[in-house]
Formats: C-alpha cells, sequence, structure tokens
C-alpha cells in the first residue's frame, strides 16, 4: 500500500469514528448528563408521571398489624386483590415464583429486631411485606439502563421496555422484593380475572410493586388498601403532607420500618 | 496472522473438533433457554444469579491476571517473561470474552443489551463493569497483535505500543475491583459487604490466573517447540505461592470477623457454606473439597521439589484452580443469596441445559485460546528455525 492511501485511510477512519461520536458526546454535555434523561415509562404509569404529583409529595403507607391481627383473613384479600388487578402470573411453582405483596412472619419481616421473648401475639402474626419505596434505593442505584427509577412522588417504578433482566436490582435490594419472569408470564395470568387496563409483562424482565401508579392516576387508592375497606388496616397517602390521616397516624403511633440501619430510608411503617 | 490457525497438526484439529462440539452442544442449550426463559436454569426468586455470573466473577479474575506477567517484563525489565507475556495477554482475551458470554447468556433480554450503552448510567456499577471489562478486551486483542507482528518481523514493537501496555496493568487491576465493587457496595447482603472483598478477588485471581498459565506452558511444552523456560515458569509459581497464602489469609480474616463478633447476619452465610444451616447443608462438601485442595496444592506448592518436578506442579496448579473456582463462583456468589433478605434457605442446582450453556461458553473461551496461543507459538516457532 502506497503512504498516500494509507495516509487517506487513517483520515478517513479518524473522521468517521469523530463525526460518529461527536454528536453523541454533544448530547449528553448539552443534556448536562444522565440525570436529565427523561424517564421512559411503560403502560398506564405514563400519565400520572407527567401529571407530576405537586413538588413535595412523598407517598407512603401504613400498615396497622394490630388490625390484620384482628380479621385474620384480610391480607390474603390485600394479595389477592393486588395479583388480580395487576396481572401476576401464577407458575404453580416456588422456583419461579412472582409475588408484589405477600405475608411472612415477624422474624422474616423484621430480622433485626429481637426474637427473644417476643409479645406472644407476634407468634402467629404474618406481616405483609411489599416494597418499600425507598427514599435512598439500593436498586436504583444498581440499575444499569434507569429501567428501575424513582419518580418525584417517591415511588420507585419499573420501565418493563427498558429492563435488560440482569437482576442486579434483585441483588441491590435488601427487602427480597423483586421477582423475575424466568418464563413467559403470559400464559399464567388467570384469564377470569385478567386486567385489561393494566400491561402484562414479558419474560426476562423484573417486577414488583408500583404502589398502584395507575389506579393512583385515575383518583383510586392502591388495590391493596381499598381491600381493606375501611378497617383502616392500611392507610395510604403523602408523608409530606402534615395534614394527611397518614402523618396524624405516625404522629400520633409508635411505628417500625424494615431495616432502617441501612439508610435505604423506607416509605413503608408498621403499626405493631 | 489468522492463517497460522488454519494449519495444524491432527491431534490440534482434533482438539478444536472436540471444542466445537461443546460449543454446538452449548449453543442448541442456549437456543432452548433463549425460547422458554431463564426458568430453565436452576435460578429462583431468592437465588437470582447461579453459575453464570459465577463464571464471569471468576472469569474476570483470571483475565487479570495477566498483569502478573506484564508488569514485571515492561515495567520491571524482567526479561526472563519475555517469551510468555503474550500468553498472558492472549489469556486475557480468551478470558474476557468468556466473562462477556457469561453475561450475555445470563440476561432475561439480551437483545436490550445495548441499554447498557445507549442510557448511561455513571451511578451503576454494572455499567463502569462493562466498560472497564471491553477496553480491557480491546487493550489485549490490540497490545497482543501489535506486538506479536512486530516479533514476526523481527523488530522491536513501535513505541506507540508502550502507552497501552502501561494503561493495561493498572487497567487490569481496575477490572476486577470494579467486579468486586458489584458485590460489595450492595446493602442488603452482609456477606459481600465487606471492605476487604476487592483485595480478596485480586489475591484470589492473581494465584488462579497464573496457575492456569502454568498449566498452559506445561502442555505448550508437550505439544509444540516451544518452551517458556523452567525460570519463568518457577518465578510464576513463586507469584502463584504468595498469591495464594494471601487469600488463604482473608478469608482467615473474614472467619474472624463473622466468629469472633458472633453477629449472626455475619454469620450464617459462612454457617450455611461450611457447616450447613438450618439442615441445609447443600454446598457444604463443595467448600470442605475446595479447602482441601487449596491447602494441599498450597503445601505442594512450598515443598520445593514438588514444584520443580512437572507433574506434581501440574497436579498442585490443577487443584488451586478448581479449588478457587469453587471458593469465588459457588461459595461467594451462591452464598451471598443465603440466607435471602427473608431469612429464607433456598436450595440452587444448575439444570442440564446450564451446565451445557457453561461448558459451551468455556468450550468457546478455549477456542479463542487455542487459535490465539496457535497463532502466536507458530510466530516463535518459525523464528526458531529460521
Amino acid at each position: 500500500m502506497d503512504i498516500k492511501r494509507r495516509q487517506f485511510l487513517k483520515v478517513a477512519g479518524l473522521s468517521t469514528i469523530a463525526g460518529l461520536g461527536a454528536p453523541a458526546a454533544f448530547n449528553l454535555l448539552l443534556k448536562g448528563g444522565p440525570d436529565t434523561v427523561s424517564y421512559a415509562s411503560s403502560g398506564g404509569e405514563a400519565e400520572a408521571s407527567h401529571e407530576a404529583a405537586p413538588t413535595g409529595v412523598r407517598l407512603g403507607m401504613v400498615i396497622d398489624q394490630r388490625v390484620f391481627d384482628a380479621n385474620k383473613g384480610l391480607a390474603q384479600k390485600c394479595t389477592t386483590a393486588c395479583h388480580t388487578v395487576h396481572n401476576v402470573p401464577n407458575f404453580g411453582n416456588k422456583k419461579d415464583e412472582i409475588k408484589w405483596i405477600f405475608e411472612v412472619p415477624f422474624e422474616k419481616a423484621f430480622t433485626g429486631k429481637s426474637q427473644y421473648h417476643k409479645n406472644k401475639n407476634l407468634e402467629d402474626s404474618s406481616f405483609l411485606v411489599l416494597c418499600n419505596h425507598c427514599d435512598n434505593p439500593p436498586c436504583v442505584r444498581a440499575c444499569p439502563t434507569k429501567a428501575t427509577f424513582k419518580r418525584k412522588d417517591g415511588i420507585v417504578a419499573m420501565d418493563y421496555h427498558r429492563c435488560i433482566g440482569c437482576r442486579f436490582c434483585m441483588a441491590a435490594c435488601p427487602y427480597g422484593m423483586r421477582s423475575f419472569n424466568w418464563r413467559d408470564p403470559r400464559p399464567f395470568i388467570d384469564q377470569k380475572t385478567h386486567n385489561k387496563e393494566f400491561p402484562t409483562r414479558m419474560r426476562g424482565v423484573v417486577e414488583k410493586c408500583n404502589f398502584c401508579v395507575d389506579r393512583l392516576a385515575r383518583g383510586q387508592q392502591p388495590a391493596c388498601v381499598e381491600a381493606c375497606g375501611n378497617t383502616g388496616a392500611m392507610t395510604f397517602g403523602d408523608l409530606n403532607d402534615s395534614h394527611s390521616e397518614i402523618v396524624k397516624l405516625l404522629d400520633n403511633n409508635f411505628t417500625i420500618q424494615r431495616k432502617p440501619s441501612l439508610g435505604t430510608n423506607p416509605s413503608v411503617f408498621y403499626i405493631v | 496472522m489468522l492463517e497460522k490457525a488454519l494449519t495444524g497438526s491432527n491431534k490440534y484439529w482434533g482438539w478444536i473438533a472436540v471444542l466445537l462440539a461443546f460449543m454446538a452442544a452449548g449453543a442448541l442449550s442456549y437456543v432452548q433457554q433463549y425460547n422458554y426463559g431463564l426458568g430453565m436454569t436452576g435460578m429462583s426468586r431468592d437465588v437470582s444469579w447461579g453459575i453464570y455470573i459465577a463464571q464471569f466473577t471468576f472469569l474476570v479474575g483470571v483475565a487479570a491476571s495477566g498483569v502478573m506477567v506484564v508488569l514485571p517484563y515492561y515495567l520491571h525489565n524482567y526479561k526472563i517473561f519475555g517469551k510468555i507475556t503474550i500468553l498472558g495477554e492472549f489469556l486475557a482475551v480468551a478470558a474476557v470474552s468468556m466473562c462477556l458470554l457469561f453475561i450475555m447468556a445470563d440476561l432475561g433480554q439480551p437483545t436490550r443489551a445495548l441499554n447498557v450503552l445507549l442510557h448511561p448510567t455513571p451511578g451503576s456499577i454494572l455499567f463502569w463493569d462493562m466498560i472497564v471489562l471491553n477496553v480491557y478486551l480491546f487493550l489485549n486483542i490490540f497490545v497482543g497483535w501489535v506486538v506479536l507482528t512486530a516479533e514476526k518481523k523481527e523488530v522491536a514493537p513501535p513505541k506507540w505500543i508502550k502507552p497501552f501496555i502501561y494503561i493495561s496493568i493498572p487497567w487490569a487491576v481496575s477490572i476486577h475491583t470494579v467486579t468486586a465493587f458489584l458485590y460489595a457496595g450492595l446493602p442488603g447482603r452482609h456477606f459481600w459487604l465487606t471492605a476487604i472483598l476487592a483485595p480478596r478477588f485480586l489475591a484470589s485471581a492473581f494465584a488462579a490466573g497464573p496457575a492456569l498459565l502454568i498449566l498452559l506452558c506445561l502442555i505448550i511444552k508437550r505439544v509444540t517447540k516451544f518452551d517458556a523456560g523452567q525460570e519463568a515458569i518457577q518465578k510464576l509459581v513463586t507469584i502463584v505461592t504468595y498469591a495464594a497464602l494471601i487469600n488463604v489469609f482473608f478469608i482467615l480474616l473474614e472467619f474472624f470477623t463473622s466468629y469472633y463478633s458472633n453477629i449472626p447476619g455475619h454469620m450464617h452465610t459462612l454457617d450455611y457454606l461450611f457447616f450447613g444451616l438450618h439442615g441445609h447443608s447443600q454446598l457444604v462438601p463443595w467448600m470442605r473439597v475446595s479447602a482441601i485442595f487449596g491447602i494441599v496444592a498450597i503445601v505442594m506448592f512450598l515443598i520445593p521439589a514438588a514444584r520443580k518436578r512437572e507433574d506434581t506442579l501440574a497436579i498442585a496448579c490443577v487443584l488451586l484452580f478448581v479449588s478457587f473456582w469453587i471458593d469465588k463462583g459457588i461459595g461467594l456468589v451462591i452464598g451471598g443469596f443465603v440466607p435471602s433478605p427473608l431469612e429464607e434457605i433456598t436450595a440452587y442446582y444448575p439444570s442440564f441445559q446450564e451446565i451445557m450453556i457453561t461448558l459451551g461458553i468455556w468450550a468457546t473461551g478455549f477456542f479463542i485460546l487455542t487459535v490465539l496461543f496457535k497463532i502466536a507459538l507458530s510466530v516463535k516457532e518459525e523464528k526458531m528455525i529460521s
């Protein structure tokens, strides 16, 4: 190859790389970097995020375990309501199971608390556990594609179309609240109760409780809260609104949270 | 120079055929997994990473170990390693390729893999892992190829390759540190939440990688005319021994912190791995074998008669490699998920397809290694004849 051709190819190669790379670099600089990437969402979550809850809203939940203890079948109603409304599949085996909200005994929900000489009530208590929608979520930090992200109203949401299924968020969650679609979930959704208003997922993506962001957009309460009726077992609302029912409950009752020492700052509280 | 991989003895082609067979079997299993979903593996809601990520973690270490020959030769002019730096670099290429394949095999939506590039997330360690691994792959291919070409032409390598070589040295350390950071920054996994995880990874890597390199040199000596030299091999043995001793020391440190503090959360995973926890002791035989193999290997390395004879040296290298493969792969990755954040114990057994895919990717790595080594050794053999 003579020198002139070599020179030409070198210049051509470098300019192609520069030409392809420059717009991308420009974009990144102008947009100010990854923090300003707009949050793509799927299904019903899109409308809610554009409506942008008024600044300073932080959604949270108080679970009054005393009510659940007094109404033994109530927790089951909550999990059924949630899994029905969100088309959570039932694979029939524990390995592949997906669960957004479920019951566990005290020592599994609150692993850091003393189990010695527990209150007798706690011995056959079962606690509802769900995504805590942490203010400082390790799962959001872990996600390499921002498929899971924190909204301004505090909800930690999932974009099922962005998720690459690496399951790093599942490793990161200190509460074990995330599930993965190890198979195609669609054949395993109960057709009789299929909710056409909420998207079904595809295999290979992670999912979890979304604080019923789709129902909130329609002015409804989360499904689990609604299933409690007016028992007061679950209260949902704005933790930043000092006049809200939830804040009054928190002001007047001693509550505990799951693994608070990890600094995740969960939004779910329990009155035990 | 690629044409050098297209000519070879019957033994060479026989080996290639075996590798291709495993690769084909792995590919078939992958098609099955791709159609069904990752449910075809033994992974579950509680143990959400299995042997794919375990192999990835171990192989990042093997890839990083290339620095153990590059650093002495290029930074300290240790001429003895001159013949084998190319082997170290090409081993790194094969290892990183395997890492990337294992990650792809483990993804729930592999066709979306480019999302990591399209939506850069500097807060995520996985983003940085993707960057450092791919750059390291490029560095080793580039440096290896340029230096080998120069050797073929019997000239000194061009000066502009030096910066790339120098960068590859801290970069090797970085790939394994970043991989350790994947684990060491997760607040919910107490077994991984230790500052010593990155040093542990590096120590284990700098023992297992060169041990494999020694094995490869011993095999090469038998199937080609290339002899790495007694001095180079023995120096590698020294490196492996020190790194292995440091790794064992680090493991003992973990045992001390967990058991002396007596904090249940710290002890539980070690209990599960080495002694059994609440009746679950599925991994105990594996970890004990790993411990025994490791100790025997180190003792053999420490006895001069054992480490100088090629047959005992080979055995020691195999034992060490297997020991550290179990410790890092099975012990570390699976152990981190047990007990789950809800203190539950779920057993993990890889499925048949999972094992076939794993073997297929290992075969692919060895295929790449064989081709690259064939090219490098052909160049060296030609020089020896001329």
